[in-house]
């Protein structure tokens, strides 16, 4: 039994680092042909059929590019920068549930690997912890335009955790619990958490595109001023982990405003189709819609780059708090009136 | 157990050398690993809601801005001011104080029962909101007031600073 646990973790765990991996290698070929279809250009197509097999390609250049390290700069931190931030950004994967539970070879499978009773904290810390990778990268380079764009990240992270935190409040007092699994369950069909939190809603997607760095919040590494912020110095594949960091940080947040907002693997009639296909394909169509969900809120974070120019430094930070605090505990207050209102009648 | 000795082990080697690093910046990010220590120590105690509070607020929050201040001041080994005996000698005289002073109060305290946790759920959060809410309600909002003034003053000080520039 313990063993058997065991290997079904593993299992679970291997598939989704490979999943998070391939999703977020063909994330950069998406935000190309994204970016084409938008600016009405071709994008990659000479790397296999549609340019699929552009990632590989991109991948190996990384391998094989000559790795520099500044002579004035702080090798281990230099080194750990790169690493930290892609071992953070996978870490967030551990809680999110991606179904119901599977009848698989006659045992029930959780579709999560693991299900702690404080997982969105747990994820908030992931998040605030995502901001060293950049900072110490930023530093050690020994760079005025790389350490510009650490500081940069540092105190954007940090102003918009506030109201990303304030948003979850207010989710907590619709929801009540703060395991992933139960909120997942709660919004069983078409009882999605955006319907009772709009406003928490939008207040949050924008704090993801302030945490993940997507443009129109990508200070950190802002061309246009800082060359390319905190990575200006990095090369070959400590270039290529930041890279890869910042798009596994996208798959991650969407993956969580899906289950936190939008229902997850719960979609209108489920019951109707899990009594019709059973326990196993059932459950299978859930995973298959929070894909499909997953993916659109990443389509939506591309959208969102080849439309909306970068911010100015004060206009992120106005934005950040006397719009977007402000707003957040505005929405607490309703949201608390309501509830009590309502549980009154 | 084991796990704790080793645990408690990496918490006091980092803390060791957050002391004896000399770069102010590697301190930090030694102290960073020690809080990180502590977790692990608040998780063994099945305390999972303070592990996670201590993970987002001094890890994720305070430590960076520790970080923050240090890096835009850009401290150096070679910019480090070099401190003069009078000022080594104070330090040796109140560290050693602080030293009497924790090994007299760990003398004073009775250790001999081996505290058993009364309840060990009491860790999780709603355990911990329904006590933190009823039975110590007061010292909680008396806190919460106590960080509130912090903050009144940290925007009164910076206020008072950009007047200061414009004018």
């Amino acid at each position: 039994m313990e063993l058997a646990f065991l290997f079904e973790k593993l299992i679970l765990v291997t598939i989704l680092f490979v999943l998070t991996l391939s999703i977020a290698a063909y994330s950069t070929w998406a935000e190309r042909k994204v970016a084409a279809w938008l600016q009405d250009r071709v994008g990659p197509n000479r790397a296999g059929i549609f340019g699929l097999l552009q990632p590989l390609a991109d991948g190996g250049k990384m391998f094989f590019k000559e790795e520099i390290i500044p002579s004035g700069s702080n090798k281990w931190l230099f080194i750990a920068g790169p690493s930290l931030a892609l071992l953070v950004s996978f870490l967030g994967s551990a809680v999110i549930p991606f179904g119901q539970n599977i009848e698989l070879f006659g045992r029930v499978v959780p579709l999560q690997v693991t299900d702690i009773n404080v997982g969105i904290l747990y994820i908030f810390g992931v998040v605030s912890l995502g901001v060293y990778g950049i900072m110490i990268g930023g530093w050690a380079s020994n760079n005025k335009y790389s350490l510009m764009g650490a500081i940069r990240g540092a105190s954007q992270n940090i102003s918009y955790e506030i109201a990303m935190g304030l948003c979850i409040i207010a989710l907590l007092l619709v929801t009540n619990t703060l395991s992933f699994k139960e909120i997942a369950e709660q919004q069983h069909s078409w009882h999605w958490n955006v319907i009772y939190q709009p406003l928490g809603f939008l207040i949050f997607i924008i704090c993801a595109f302030a945490e993940t760095n997507r443009v129109p919040f990508d200070l950190p590494e802002c061309e246009t001023e800082l060359i390319g912020g905190y990575n200006t110095e990095y090369s070959a594949f400590k270039m290529g982990a930041y890279m890869f960091a910042e798009y596994i940080n996208m798959f991650v947040s969407s993956a969580v405003m899906a289950v936190l907002y939008f229902g997850g693997y719960n979609y209108p009639f489920m019951d109707n189709v899990n009594a019709l296909l059973g326990p196993t394909w059932g459950p299978l169509i859930g995973v298959a819609v929070m894909f499909i969900k997953i993916i659109a809120f990443i389509f939506f974070f591309m959208w969102v780059r080849w439309t909306i120019p970068r911010f100015r430094y004060d206009q992120l930070m106005d934005l950040g708090w006397k719009i977007l605090i402000p707003l957040a505990i505005a929405n607490i207050v309703i949201t608390a009136i309501v509830i009590t209102v309502v549980d009154k009648l | 157990m084991s796990l704790f000795y080793f645990v408690a082990f990496l918490t006091i080697l980092f803390s060791l050398l957050v002391i004896f690093t000399k770069n102010p910046v590697y301190s930090v990010l030694y102290l960073i690993a020690t809080f990180f220590t502590f977790t692990i120590h608040y998780i063994l105690l099945n305390a999972q809601f303070l592990a996670v509070v201590n993970f987002i607020v001094y890890m994720g929050a305070i430590m960076v801005l520790f970080l923050f201040v240090l890096m835009l001041m850009n401290l150096n080994k070679e910019t480090e001011p070099v401190k003069s005996n009078l000022i080594k000698i104070i330090g040796v005289i109140a560290g050693g104080t602080l030293l009497v002073t924790l090994i007299g109060s760990i003398h004073a305290l009775q250790t001999t029962a081996a505290s058993a946790t009364p309840n060990s759920e009491i860790g999780l959060v709603a355990n911990l909101g329904k006590v933190l809410f009823s039975e110590f309600l007061l010292p909680f909002e008396l806190s919460s007031l106590l960080l509130l003034s912090a903050m009144v003053g940290a925007v009164l000080l910076a206020k008072k600073d950009k007047r200061t520039q414009n004018g």
